[in-house]
Formats: C-alpha cells, sequence, structure tokens
C-alpha cells in the first residue's frame, strides 16, 4: 500500500461513517455533522492527490480544497439556521416528528 | 505508511465513530471536534501547511462553535427517551458499508496505476497568495460573495418570525 492509498482509504472510511451518521440518526443536527464529516473526507481526497500527484505547484488540490472548505463552513451556517428556525415552529429537532411541510 | 500516520488515522476514525455514536449531542460535538483536528493533522502530515491551519480555524474554531450554539438553542442536549437512531437504521447502515466497500475496492485495485510523486512540494503561503489573487481572483470574489450571502441568509432564517403565527 503506498501513502497515496492509505490516505484515500481513512478518507473512504470517513466518508462512509459521515453517511452513516447522516442516515442513521434522528436530531437533524447530527445529520448535518455527518454532512460535514463527508465534506471533510473530500477534502483529505483533494490534498493528499494535490500532494502525491503531478504538478503540486499548480496548486490545483490545494485552492478547491480551500474553496470547499469556505462553502462548507457557508453552508453550516445556512443549515444549522434552518435547524434553529424549524425548532422555535415545531419545538422539535427530531426529524422523523417533522413531517409536515405546512408547518 | 508510518506510525505517525496510522495514530493520527486511528484518532480521526474514532472521533468519527464516536461523533456518530454517541447518545449525547453535546458529547457528539466534542467527538467531531476530535475527528476535525485529525484531518487537520492528516493536512499536516500531507504537507499542505496552509490547509491544515485553515482547517483548524474554519472547522474547530467556526463550525464546531456553531453546532454546541445550535445544540444548546434547541436543547438538543436532553437524550431522547425513544432513542437516537431512526427505526431504518439497519438500511442506513447497510448504504454506508456498501459505499464504503465499493471505494475501498476501486482505491486498493486502482491507486497503484496512479504516477506517485516523493519529492516534498515547496509552496509557501506566498505562492498561495499570489495564485489566490491572480489565476484563482474570480472563484475567490465568488466566494466572497457566497459567504456574504450566507450571513445574510442564516441570519434572516433564524431570525424571529414578526407577528407570527405564534
Amino acid at each position: 500500500m503506498t501513502p497515496l492509498g492509505g490516505y484515500l482509504l481513512v478518507a473512504a472510511l470517513m466518508f462512509a461513517i459521515g453517511l452513516a451518521g447522516a442516515l442513521v440518526r434522528r436530531n437533524a443536527i447530527m445529520v448535518l455533522i455527518g454532512i460535514e464529516l463527508m465534506l471533510n473526507s473530500a477534502n483529505l481526497n483533494f490534498i493528499a492527490f494535490w500532494r502525491y500527484g503531478t504538478h503540486p505547484e499548480a496548486l490545483t488540490g490545494m485552492m478547491f480544497a480551500i474553496f470547499s472548505i469556505a462553502v462548507a463552513a457557508a453552508e453550516a451556517a445556512v443549515g444549522l439556521g434552518l435547524v434553529i428556525a424549524i425548532y422555535r415552529h415545531t419545538h422539535t429537532t427530531e426529524l422523523d416528528k417533522i413531517n409536515r411541510m405546512k408547518g | 505508511m508510518t506510525v505517525v500516520f496510522y495514530l493520527i488515522a486511528a484518532i480521526t476514525v474514532a472521533g468519527g465513530l464516536a461523533a456518530v455514536l454517541l447518545k449525547n449531542l453535546v458529547h457528539c460535538a466534542l467527538a467531531v471536534t476530535i475527528a476535525f483536528g485529525g484531518i487537520a493533522l492528516l493536512f499536516l502530515s500531507l504537507d499542505a501547511q496552509f490547509a491544515g491551519f485553515v482547517q483548524i480555524l474554519v472547522y474547530i474554531g467556526a463550525v464546531a462553535i456553531l453546532i454546541v450554539f445550535a445544540i444548546l438553542l434547541t436543547r438538543g442536549s436532553d437524550v431522547p427517551k425513544d432513542g437516537v437512531f431512526s427505526p431504518t437504521w439497519l438500511t442506513g447502515v447497510a448504504i454506508a458499508s456498501a459505499v464504503f466497500a465499493v471505494m475501498g475496492w476501486a482505491v486498493i485495485n486502482s491507486v497503484n496505476a496512479i504516477p506517485q510523486l516523493a519529492a516534498v512540494p515547496h509552496v509557501t503561503v506566498h505562492d498561495i497568495g499570489v495564485a489566490l489573487v491572480g489565476s484563482y481572483v474570480l472563484p475567490l470574489e465568488i466566494v466572497a460573495l457566497l459567504l456574504t450571502a450566507a450571513t445574510v441568509g442564516a441570519v434572516i432564517v433564524a431570525m424571529h418570525e414578526k407577528g407570527g403565527a405564534e
């Protein structure tokens, strides 16, 4: 196993853990945490390919990871704001109790 | 594949697993912070110092705090009586295992075919800054606009409804 393979396997495992968290938990905040774990593992792939790929001086993978971190931060802010707004409306964050779109 | 890599990988995976499995949401937020820190250490071990410190600043400094605020504002720290996992948890675990199996199989079978450089890339923060305001200036402006819109949007979405239903 090359170093790149090790990093890719860790990223795949983190992605699977995040996916399981997003699919299995009932709380909306835990679903957002699972999505954050998945985004992080994608960033790990970008950085690993940048480090071991050809032409690292072109900075492609590094730039992609930095922009991805910025977009993920924006997504976390809006997502948690939505969770707080839903909690104020329905007094719960359990996803299987939020089953009406009209409120 | 050094001992350091295995240690950091074990910490990261343990943090992620604890975040998914723990019952109390505050403990989950702490565990996910450990996973974020482990990812930042993996970035540092990949000679991406700038990305590692950005990860620490943005994820441990901002996103983890935001998650804790959301948990406390929604009284999520009380453990629900009827369990924290959804009734269809077996399907979710099966889907996640299948995804990991496919990705692991693909990585193990194809990683040796990729040309890999062992030399450490010499990239300084100066190079990253020049690239950000040079060839990547349009994405940088778009991200700035996106962050502004997301900040305004998050405030408006979470603001009190004036004269609403309640």
